[in-house]
């Protein structure tokens, strides 16, 4: 195994229609300096239809211009119908799949998987417990602080700890959607409203102030995770994955960024600046690592 | 007709809260070591390890159980706390522990594989494939349901793994999947699974603002209340938000969980035993909840109709959900 820190691109989380998925992949296999890119519905099993064989043919495209594959399994999975399409996705796969339910787990026994960011991996004995199992890269949670990455990172053995670098921070998920809610809708006839943002409902304060964002059933930060000034510390850690979760900004130029940090380039000011000029949507944080609050800039 | 009562598992806070929840006649009582490896964290609530033996002594004498909850997630570089309680709930003799994090129900199963291990709330299995896991894995014997599930789907799971479930009938309601949530952290720096705390009362603050009562959590503002609006308490998820533009309770009204119109149902379910939400509550409160939800659970199991009038009047706000129990909550 190479040394060299990779980018992984996360899973779409947002509910984009067919063309424009067609094409950020179509994109990212062309431009995009990231070596993994993950596939897969990973918020709501009722959008998948409307995918049809769109991220099949994304992975064939990706694959074609050499990025590594992984799929995304649901993040919380509660009837037969979900568990039955994880364990179709799980056999008819043969490459890496990424649990993000406990759920998905007893189905990838006997075979190497990866953990997604959310699934709870706080300490040592469930890392090592999960590794042992067969787990060979772990993204953690966003609610991490230092002290715990590194904590983990020190007892990974021979598994790969990514953290999530960019883009809105999950923070929940829950049986009843928000955003079918927010207008007048219920879950069953959603009309499936979570297309009118590609980046997540904007919620605020009663005083205006921007907070969340909604994205159906799940519940985002309104800020966007920008770990670029800690790069060094994640290195020096031993994290060697770092995840751009995809937004409707120009991820290309993001991903150059942090490839261009992870290569070296250490031209801090630049990076952050960029960043802020592409994803201007949402302010930047970096609170949770520093042990603050999520939204906080340290 | 008689059928078997569903068991009463009922918070405790405090000594003086597990006494009145054994004598309303709880079946059984969940209580927390004093410190963060428990989900009510709060200043001045939970248990020495002194306690713990004279409850367990004052809660056997009457043929009750005591239940440790010891449900966060151990924190990387010092575990010990977590281990030491699971140690401490074995040593004085608890009928079982109530985990979440799988690294600690490892160390249990391992080191006392006779303790009966629960599953804790926490740990959000919410199908019977992520049960059937914990069971395999951990040697769990009993689940304590994620509030997002439906009655039908309740029953299912029951059909189809061989463990007892437990589940929410009374009190605060999470909206979002348990211990998946970090919106309290999001604002806080503190969250129910590193902390054991929820919109934790050191960060809020009241204040009044062109005579409106405007409440806060960390810097951002959770509701505001008009003159005589009965203020509650800036829990993240039960606050007032705007989304398209319009001001509501955008993830859940200020609403108490009851199902105690739904005990029927819930026993032909299969499940094996209701949790009162509230170690956070004084005893007046536990003793109430507990002797209405007592006559109510023995009314179920005589096949009669349970009569709930008495709970009405304790619940948040005066208002009731029956929650995800009924899909139409989605």
């Amino acid at each position: 195994m190479s040394n060299t820190p990779k980018l992984t691109l996360g899973p779409l989380l947002f509910n984009w229609p067919v063309e424009q998925v067609t094409e950020f992949y179509g994109r990212i296999a062309k431009l995009a300096p990231v070596d993994t890119v993950c596939l897969g519905e990973v918020v709501c099993p009722k959008r998948e239809p409307l995918l049809g064989g769109t991220l099949a043919e994304a992975a064939g495209t990706l694959a074609d211009a050499g990025k590594e594959i992984v799929w995304s399994s649901y993040g919380l999975i509660a009837d037969e119908k979900e568990l039955a399409a994880t364990r179709d996705l799980i056999e008819s796969f043969d490459g890496l799949v990424e649990a993000n339910d406990i759920t998905a787990l007893p189905l990838l026994q006997g075979r190497p998987h990866a953990i997604g960011p959310l699934v709870n991996v706080y300490n040592e004995g469930t890392l090592q417990w999960l590794v042992r199992r067969g787990a060979m890269r772990i993204c953690l949670a966003p609610e991490l602080p230092r002290e715990a990455i590194s904590r983990l990172a020190e007892s990974a053995g021979g598994a790969e700890l990514e953290v999530q670098v960019f883009g809105r921070m999950p923070l929940a998920l829950s049986a009843r959607c928000y955003h079918a809610r927010a207008h007048g809708l219920h879950k069953d006839g959603c009309q499936y409203v979570c297309d009118k943002d590609p980046d997540g409902m904007p919620v605020d304060t009663l005083d205006g102030e921007h907070f969340l964002a909604v994205n159906g059933i799940q519940t985002l930060s309104h800020s966007i995770v920008d770990l670029s000034a800690e790069i060094d510390e994640l290195l020096e850690m031993g994290i060697t994955r770092f995840r751009l979760s995809p937004h409707k900004v120009d991820m290309v130029a993001i991903a150059h960024v942090w490839r261009d940090l992870l290569d070296g380039k250490r031209d801090l000011p630049r990076a952050r600046r960029i960043i802020e000029a592409v994803a201007a949507f949402a302010p930047p944080s970096n609170g949770y690592f520093h042990g603050r609050p999520g939204a906080a800039v340290v | 007709m008689s059928l078997r009562a569903l068991e009463l598992v009922c918070p405790a806070g405090t000594p003086a809260s597990l006494r009145a929840a054994v004598d309303a006649g709880a079946d059984a009582i969940y209580l927390g070591f004093r410190d963060e490896t428990n989900a009510r964290n709060f200043p001045g609530l939970n248990f020495s390890r002194d306690e713990l033996a004279e409850g367990i002594a004052y809660a056997g004498s009457r043929g009750a159980k005591v239940l440790v909850a010891i449900n966060t997630y151990p924190r990387a570089g010092n575990p010990g706390p977590w281990t030491k309680a699971v140690d401490d709930a074995a040593a004085l003799g608890a009928w079982a522990v109530i985990l979440a994090d799988i690294g600690l129900l490892d160390y249990a199963r391992q080191h006392h594989p006779d303790l009966r291990r629960h599953l804790s709330v926490q740990a959000s299995a919410a199908n019977a494939q992520a049960i059937r896991f914990y069971c395999d894995e951990f040697g769990v014997k009993r689940v304590v349901l994620p509030r997002v599930l439906t009655v039908d789907e309740i029953a299912r799971i029951n059909d189809a793994v061989e463990v007892e479930t437990e589940v929410f009938a009374f009190g605060g309601m999470c909206v979002m999947a348990e211990g998946r949530c970090l919106l309290s952290s999001y604002a806080t720096g503190e969250s129910p699974n590193m902390n054991g705390v929820c919109s934790p009362a050191e960060h809020v603050h009241y204040e009044e603002r062109n005579g409106q009562l405007v409440s806060r959590l960390g810097g951002f503002t959770i509701n505001k209340f008009r003159d005589g609006e009965p203020a509650g308490y800036p829990t993240l998820c039960k606050g007032r938000f705007r989304a398209c533009k319009r001001d509501s309770y955008l993830f859940e009204e200020p609403v108490s969980l009851d199902v105690s119109n739904i005990l029927p149902s819930l026993m032909d379910a299969g499940v094996t035993a209701l949790k009162i939400e509230g170690r956070q509550r004084g005893k007046a409160y536990v003793a109430q909840v507990v002797s209405a939800f007592r006559r109510a659970v023995d009314a179920a199991a005589r096949g009669e109709r349970p009569d709930t009038a008495d709970l009405s009047s304790i619940t948040e706000g005066g208002r009731q959900s029956t929650g995800a129990y009924e899909k139409a909550w989605r």
